[in-house]
């Protein structure tokens, strides 16, 4: 054997790399790696600007409320003080009734919640950005765009309890809302589903030349799903009228946001490989979500095209009713999320212009909880889990839009 | 009236929707410009234009995803899946989402799709363009599952198809693209031309779905059977010299069940043919519904003739295709019993 002629260096093993979080159980938080630039910093680009030129923003984070409570820089939407205070009643409202059906999970009144504490001005402040007739397609961690639209809060507390007032009939787990008069897609339990298909829907929009968009929402967690990553392909392809929105709440469940690549670059990164306009905003300041998006909306609306939307955020909840987070995370890490709270900061930026109190924050609390209570109390009368929603016959109906003969047959054959 | 192949009568019920509704849009990998793969939309972007009729990237998933929130918005898309082999990759879109899209919502939002997917074997295209996958969308509830054997039916039931509210898997089996394939690979393919079915209305018509067909009248047994497997199962009639009644089901699910009944207890003896493998295969369904509905007019059991219950081989197609011996010899099992 004759010897090769580049011999060989000495290597070392390989070894395979598992993320980790900086702080478990027991540590204390640590968010030092987190690079939080200044508000106000970040330069404002026109809707138009190709995406070619607009790669720094996905590694940027777009803020505005300064840690003072001031509205800094270019991308400041310059709301007025009404706008503000129904953007913080919304968001407080969303609040109360989360720690409401909490409440009523815990006392056996349904199987199931979801809360989004402290991630309010995700939905809230990007429904007031969109048209009321934009489509939305969310997650279960959404509810803000519903209490944003005036939905009855009633309606979908029998959705949560499966009551006789449940317009679902008792289909779907609670949460799980479908509402078309106020363009709210059904939730589907099966992540980043709903994606693609509001690409779908903003494609059809455009195809009939009519004026409104879509809007989409997946966790960090699900953009590792391919649905994702459809999406973003036929956005491109299409120049759909989409904005789609990446809420990176750092936690999936237990896992967090580095098993879905989030140590390695931004989530607003994955759109500079589709060529798409990338932008990554504190998703707790209520001012920079608002901008953000209604700068996405405009680009789409003026046929420009999607926008992927990373709204930097931290779940300060539970996932959900079935979650012990105390069991993969420190207890104290949510109040130590860098970019605080974003019913706190929107409420400080109202006092800090004087346009809001103590007194004025006490008194709308607690007409909201009362507001949340009045609305409990009717849905209640409408029965609570074990109140069956309709006839069991119902069950049968809807898999089709005419039943045929087998669910007929199998209807008579359950008895109904 | 024209002559139209089956090929030619999918094509026509497209550019008949195209021009009918101007929600029909028609999407799906080189169907835009070029007419697709087996040229099934051949000519249609050209004449309806480039945002009804259009590629899309190579992304299953992302097709049917599309098409349901295109539906949604209220269009009514037909998506083609290049092969069914192919159509994996949708399939959570299917089964997770636009089958149970009405239900879910009550009632708010269904997706009114029709997916085209050609399937079946006898093309020597392997394992992976050669396979029948209905039963794994029988087997779901909210879909429908549709798929024809002839050019008169294809463009009839393609019709039908585009305009049903609910989702509708539309499975053409290629091999009678261009003639009625009966199972002797060995001899020349006829072309549609010499067959009445070939005569297609140019312009609207349907075929109501979860209705079959009696493609062959008769006394002796009965033959449940569909798309290419139809042909097959009358040239194995034809050779046997038996009066056997042979249905070609059409829609796959729901099935219509009343013309089942009515010919297995006239006869008393079925047959089950299909090219699909045979485990949990739609003929598992079909048997069973025979012996709920007419076991005390059986002579003796049901057989089935199937493809095997191994991936699709290549180097053996045509031991693997089920073809008019099989049949034969099921015929003849089903009248000692």
């Amino acid at each position: 054997m004759s010897k090769s002629s580049h011999p060989k260096k000495p290597q070392s093993p390989l070894s395979l790399h598992i993320p980790e979080p900086t702080a478990r159980p027991g540590d204390a938080p640590d968010f030092s790696k987190l690079v939080i630039p200044q508000a106000g910093s970040q330069p404002r680009p026109a809707v138009d600007t190709p995406a070619a030129q607009l790669r720094d923003c996905a590694y940027d984070l777009v803020r505005v409320l300064d840690e003072s409570g001031n509205a800094v820089g270019e991308w400041n939407p310059k709301l007025d003080a009404d706008t503000l205070r129904k953007g913080l009643r919304a968001m407080l409202l969303t609040r109360v009734f989360d720690e409401r059906m909490i409440r009523a999970q815990r006392q056996g009144k349904t199987s199931f919640y979801i809360k989004c504490t402290g991630e309010e001005a995700v939905s809230v402040a990007q429904a007031y950005a969109l048209d009321p007739r934009d489509m939305l397609f969310p997650t279960y961690r959404q509810q803000g765009l519903l209490v944003a639209r005036d939905w009855p809060l009633v309606d979908l507390m029998c959705q949560i309890y499966n009551n006789t007032g449940d317009r679902l009939k008792g289909r779907q787990l609670p949460i799980m809302y479908s509402v078309r008069d106020i363009g709210f897609f059904s939730i589907s339990g099966n992540l980043g589903t709903q994606f693609p298909q509001a690409v779908g829907w903003a494609m059809a929009s455009a195809y009939k030349h009519d004026t409104r968009i879509a809007s989409a929402w997946v966790g960090d967690g699900t953009t590792a799903e391919g649905d994702f990553h459809h999406a973003l392909t036929f956005a491109a392809v299409y120049r759909a009228p989409v904005v789609l929105n990446v809420v990176n709440n750092q936690w999936a469940i237990s896992s967090y946001q580095g098993f879905a690549g989030g140590d390695e670059t931004t989530f607003a990164a994955r759109a500079v490989g589709y060529g798409l306009p990338g932008l990554r905003v504190d998703g707790n300041d209520f001012l920079a979500v608002y901008a953000v998006t209604q700068w996405a909306a405009q680009r789409a609306r003026d046929n420009h095209g999607p926008t992927l939307i990373e709204l930097f955020t931290y779940r300060a909840a539970a996932h959900s009713t079935s979650d012990d987070p105390s069991k993969y995370r420190p207890e104290n890490e949510a109040e130590k999320w860098p970019l605080g709270d974003p019913i706190a900061r929107l409420k400080q930026h109202l006092i800090h212009i004087g346009e809001w109190s103590e007194e004025q924050h006490v008194a709308l609390t607690t007409e909201l909880e009362e507001h949340v209570k009045a609305a409990q109390k009717e849905a209640e009368s409408l029965g609570t889990l074990g109140t069956q929603p309709a006839s069991p016959s119902s069950m049968f109906e809807d898999v089709f839009k005419d039943m045929p003969w087998h669910l007929r047959k199998q209807r008579q054959e359950a008895g109904y | 009236m024209a002559t139209m192949n089956m090929i030619q009568a999918i094509n026509s019920a497209m550019d008949v929707m195209l021009a009918r509704d101007p929600d029909v849009v028609i999407f799906g990998e080189d169907v835009g410009y070029f007419g697709g793969v087996f040229r099934a939309t051949a000519g249609l972007q050209q004449k309806h234009g480039r945002t009804r009729v259009f590629d899309t990237p190579i992304c299953e998933a992302g097709i049917i995803a599309t098409a349901i929130g295109m539906g949604v918005y209220g269009l009514r898309p037909v998506a083609e899946i290049q092969f069914a082999d192919y159509i994996l990759p949708a399939f959570d879109q299917l089964v997770s989402e636009a089958s149970r899209l009405r239900y879910r919502s009550g009632g708010e939002f269904w997706a009114p799709i029709t997916v085209r997917t050609p399937c079946g074997g006898g093309i020597f295209g392997g394992q992976t363009h050669s396979q029948s996958p209905e039963s794994i969308f029988t087997h779901v509830s909210g879909l429908k599952t549709v798929m024809p054997s002839n050019p008169y039916d294809a463009k009839g039931l393609l019709i039908s198809s585009i305009e049903e509210d609910d989702p509708v898997i539309f499975l053409e089996p290629k091999r009678i693209y261009n003639g009625p394939f009966d199972g002797h690979h060995d001899r020349p393919l006829t072309s549609w031309a010499k067959y009445p079915q070939s005569e297609v209305p140019e312009g609207y018509y349907k075929i109501p779905l979860s209705k079959a067909a009696v493609v062959r009248e008769g006394s002796a047994a009965t033959i449940l059977t569909y798309g290419t497997m139809v042909h097959v199962s009358l040239a194995a009639v034809a050779e046997s010299g038996l009066d056997v009644e042979v249905i070609d089901l059409r829609t796959l699910f729901p099935v219509d069940v009343e013309t089942i009944e009515a010919s297995v207890k006239k006869t008393g003896r079925c047959v089950i043919v299909h090219e699909a493998s045979r485990t949990s295969g739609l003929g598992a369904e079909l048997m069973a519904l025979v012996m709920e509905h007419c076991f005390h007019h059986l002579e003796g059991p049901v057989q089935r003739v199937t493809g095997w219950d191994t991936p699709y081989p290549h180097a053996f197609e045509w031991q693997y295709f089920p073809g008019p011996d099989r049949v034969r010899a099921a015929l003849a099992l089903v009248m000692e019993g």
